[in-house]
């Protein structure tokens, strides 16, 4: 029984996906399954759902660190188990949820909820819900920030707007510690953006064994890589390549495809803040974060720089939008001039977009206002 | 006892919001690696510099994918984190669990790898972090015989579908998203286990416009619920509403005061395209103007419906900036049926037809949203058959450089220089 790593292909299941997601529903969910009337946020992360028959679907959300101990885990399973018929999920910003099918099951749920300490209720309606993130100094090799201890210090200082429904409107937040951007950031009400600032070392030590040197000449979106002869620490003339600097915007694309050209620095590296994008078509369309702050240090452990940054332009938000207005309406609405003077963040030259399709964003038109940005 | 100091870690075990590294000292207590998660952390906090090696290749026999290579570059001051593979496993549609299937998968990870998971990636999968070569086989043995479950996707294939929990526990959707997010996963396991594209391909499900899994943002291929007739209106329920019977957005704005409910402002006059009036106490909606945007839905989730007449948006190209710069999706089928009578038959179709040019002609590392971008929307349109429509631009070009085809224009291009000298003098 088990595998036989002297016989690897007995028995050997293959493509089987995913287990199918129906045995996974509570009953009030597969009782109900299409049949869903309308729902209310009952109170701050807790929903109810009301379905065409009449049933209930309470939900309770928490908060989660979304890199989590299977320890973590089991204390999730047994609150499903005592409360909830031993089923639960997770959401696709990480967050938990605890459904029952009756409202005097809610408030139990909530004291054990609260009496463990690590299961923060929040998350719903006009706030601030869980951070989508990424793995940073944890376990990825392109980073150029942390990612789950920058979250921590970030939500720990906007938790009263985890567990409460103020804003205008939902605010989401998302962190991506670099350019690959594994999750929605390039489309978030507010983003924190890792970056790095100094161009790839080369090392021609190694590059002609652990790179396609071809490859990494093509990867460069902005063709900076060049084919070079290069000498190693023996004086030994090897082919490698070469870096146009002027040329690079630090995309970090080259170290995707060549191990030996790696561009992470403590000084060069740390944040971006953008602003203004959404998902939902509510409204107004789909919209990109656009860049306010381009640079933010990276300050272990809890980076005030960021979490300040961060909290500012809620904040600023939270007084000035109108009801329903995500960050990015707000900001159109009143201009981006204003953005920047209500926000009180300086405006540089490097808000200004001279990638390609750069003139899409400059105004071409005589309305504008007049700030404190005019002299 | 710690096996390691972590005085810039212990600074994030406290504040409200839950701790990752509480949670890491607690599982080092059973498990030795999660010290050297913690020191090897602690470290990088200390250099501001991330300390783990570019991936190399690891997997399980038979797959391209599903498992991520990672090494420490400081393997004898961390040797539990030496080696430190990622295996993603394919989530079940919309997330949910119970607790006897996620029991299992714990007990095996605390046997087969350091106990610490994400629950979940970015694109969806169940993850499970820090395991070393020797384990991957057993681990695959052990989820695909005793769980259940198979590994999701990485490199240039079909990633893990993802979708919203639609008709699961939501009144909006207009079809069934997990059905279609697990069909297309079964049917498409080869494309998803074995690379064999350009780039990575990513399809996302959401049941309506408000896109809760971020589609249109962050999938090659969007498919957004959305729906042809009129929105069904409750006109009892929107006088609930003005009277203030009901709260208003689904009790989302409940914690400040922000007056009286108000219709006209909040709801007609946001409407994109002024499109809703009030007749008496009746909400009125000329439905051949409304964009579906579902504002109004939102706002009054007992009074107003999507329609009856529902099927799907299909969006294609988004993607995060590397390498060309972001793109969301752009909307190439207005509306179709996605259907599980007919297993999604136009979403395979059209998803085929993409692949199979995509396949052939996609540079390499390049994502279709870029392909399209490369070779122009129009082409891409005739490519996979589908008919140019007004609804496929924002507007129409602004510039004159048609790219006229010598079959379309009178004669051809052929023509005689020597025929034209005739008439016309140097
Ligand atoms: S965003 Fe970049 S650094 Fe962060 S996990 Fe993704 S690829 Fe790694
Ligand atoms: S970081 Fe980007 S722009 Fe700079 S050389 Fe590398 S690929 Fe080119
Ligand atoms: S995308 Fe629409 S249908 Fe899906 S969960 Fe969100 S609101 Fe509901
Ligand atoms: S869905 Fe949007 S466009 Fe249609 S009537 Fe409602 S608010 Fe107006």
């Amino acid at each position: 029984m088990g595998y036989d790593p002297e016989n690897p292909m007995k028995d050997r299941i293959t493509d089987i996906g995913p287990p199918h997601y129906e045995q996974f529903f509570p009953p009030v969910i597969k009782e109900n399954y299409g049949k869903w009337l309308y729902h209310e946020i009952v109170q701050p992360g807790v929903l109810v759902h009301v379905s065409e028959t009449g049933a209930e679907c309470y939900t309770v959300r928490i908060g989660c660190a979304r890199l989590i101990s299977v320890d973590m885990v089991r204390d999730y399973c047994e609150i499903a188990d005592k409360h909830c018929d031993g089923y639960l999920r997770f959401t696709t910003r990480n967050n938990v949820e605890f459904m029952v099918d009756s409202k005097d099951k809610v408030q139990p749920l909530l004291d054990d909820l609260a009496k463990n300490g690590q299961m923060p209720v929040g998350g719903t309606g006009a706030g601030v819900t869980n951070i989508v993130h990424t793995q940073g100094w944890v376990h990825c090799h392109t980073p150029a920030t942390d990612a789950s201890g920058v979250v921590k210090a970030v939500m720990d200082e906007l938790f009263d707007y985890f567990t409460s429904m103020t804003l205008p409107a939902q605010v989401r937040v998302a962190l991506a510690c670099c350019l690959n951007m594994c999750g929605a950031v390039h489309c978030s009400d507010i983003a924190i953006l890792g970056v790095h600032r100094k161009p790839p070392l080369i090392d021609h030590d190694v590059i002609s064994s652990v790179c396609e040197i071809p490859l990494a000449i093509a990867s460069c979106p902005l063709g900076a890589v060049k084919p070079a002869k290069g000498t190693t620490t023996t004086g030994e003339e090897v082919k490698s390549v070469t870096v146009t600097v002027e040329r690079c915007m630090f995309c970090g694309n080259c170290y995707t495809m060549c191990p030996a050209m790696p561009l992470a620095d403590p000084e060069g590296d740390g944040i971006a803040i953008l602003v203004g994008g959404k998902i939902s078509n509510a409204r107004s369309a789909p919209k990109f974060s656009k860049l306010v702050i381009p640079f933010l240090p990276n300050t272990p452990p809890r980076w005030p720089e960021t979490v300040a940054a961060v909290k500012n332009i809620l904040e600023v938000y939270a007084k000035d939008a109108n009801k329903y207005e995500r960050v990015g309406e707000w900001a159109e609405r009143i201009g981006w001039e204003k953005f920047f003077e209500k926000c009180n963040i300086p405006f540089t030259e490097k808000s200004i977009d001279d990638y390609r399709l750069a003139y899409d964003t400059w105004r071409t038109t005589t309305q504008f206002k007049y700030t404190s940005h005019i002299k | 006892m710690p096996k390691h100091d972590t005085p810039l870690l212990d600074q994030l075990e406290s504040g409200p919001w839950p701790s990752f590294v509480s949670d890491l000292k607690r599982m080092a207590q059973k498990k030795d690696e999660c010290w050297d998660i913690l020191g090897q952390v602690e470290l990088s906090y200390k250099d501001k510099i991330t300390h783990w090696k570019h991936g190399g290749i690891v997997g399980v026999f038979g797959y391209g994918g599903g498992v991520i290579g990672r090494y420490s570059d400081v393997p004898t001051r961390f040797p539990g984190v030496a080696h430190f593979h990622t295996v993603r496993l394919n989530q079940p549609s919309s997330k949910f669990y119970s607790t006897a299937i996620l029991r299992q998968i714990c007990d095996m990870w605390e046997r087969r790898g350091s106990g610490m998971t994400n629950f979940h990636g970015s694109t969806g999968d169940l993850v499970l972090l820090g395991t070393t070569t020797d384990q991957l086989e057993e681990i695959f043995w052990e989820c695909t015989h005793d769980l259940g479950m198979d590994l999701g996707g990485s490199g240039g294939n079909l990633r893990t579908p993802s979708c919203c929990l639609g008709k699961a526990r939501c009144e909006w959707s207009c079809y069934d998203t997990q059905a279609a997010c697990h069909n297309i996963t079964m049917t498409y396991q080869d494309e998803l286990h074995r690379p064999a594209f350009p780039y990575k391909f990513k399809t996302k499900f959401s049941g309506c416009p408000n896109d809760c899994v971020a589609a249109i943002a962050r999938s090659d291929f969007a498919v957004i619920g959305n729906w042809r007739d009129d929105i069904r209106i409750d006109q009892a329920a929107v006088k609930g509403y003005v009277n203030g019977d009901h709260a208003a957005n689904g009790g989302a704005h409940s914690g400040r005061d922000w007056g009286k409910f108000d219709i006209q402002k909040e709801v007609i006059d946001l409407c994109p395209t002024g499109c809703m009036w009030m007749e008496g106490d009746a909400l009125k909606i000329d439905n051949a103007e409304c964009t579906r945007c579902m504002h109004c839905i939102n706002v009054l989730p007992r009074a107003l419906r999507p329609g009856k007449d529902q099927g799907a948006s299909i969006l294609i190209g988004a993607k995060a900036p590397i390498l060309d710069g972001a793109q969301i999706a752009t909307l190439v089928i207005p509306f179709c049926k996605m259907d599980p009578e007919n297993e999604f038959e136009e979403y395979k179709d059209l998803l085929e037809k993409c692949w199979d040019w995509w396949m052939e002609h996609g540079k390499n590392r390049e994502r279709i949203g870029e392909s399209m971008q490369r070779i122009g929307l129009n082409n891409f349109l005739s490519i996979i058959e589908v008919e140019p429509i007004p609804q496929h631009v924002k507007e129409p070009r602004s510039n004159p450089y048609v790219f006229w085809k010598d079959e379309e224009v009178e004669g051809g291009f052929e023509r005689d220089v020597k025929e034209f000298r005739k008439r016309h003098a140097m």
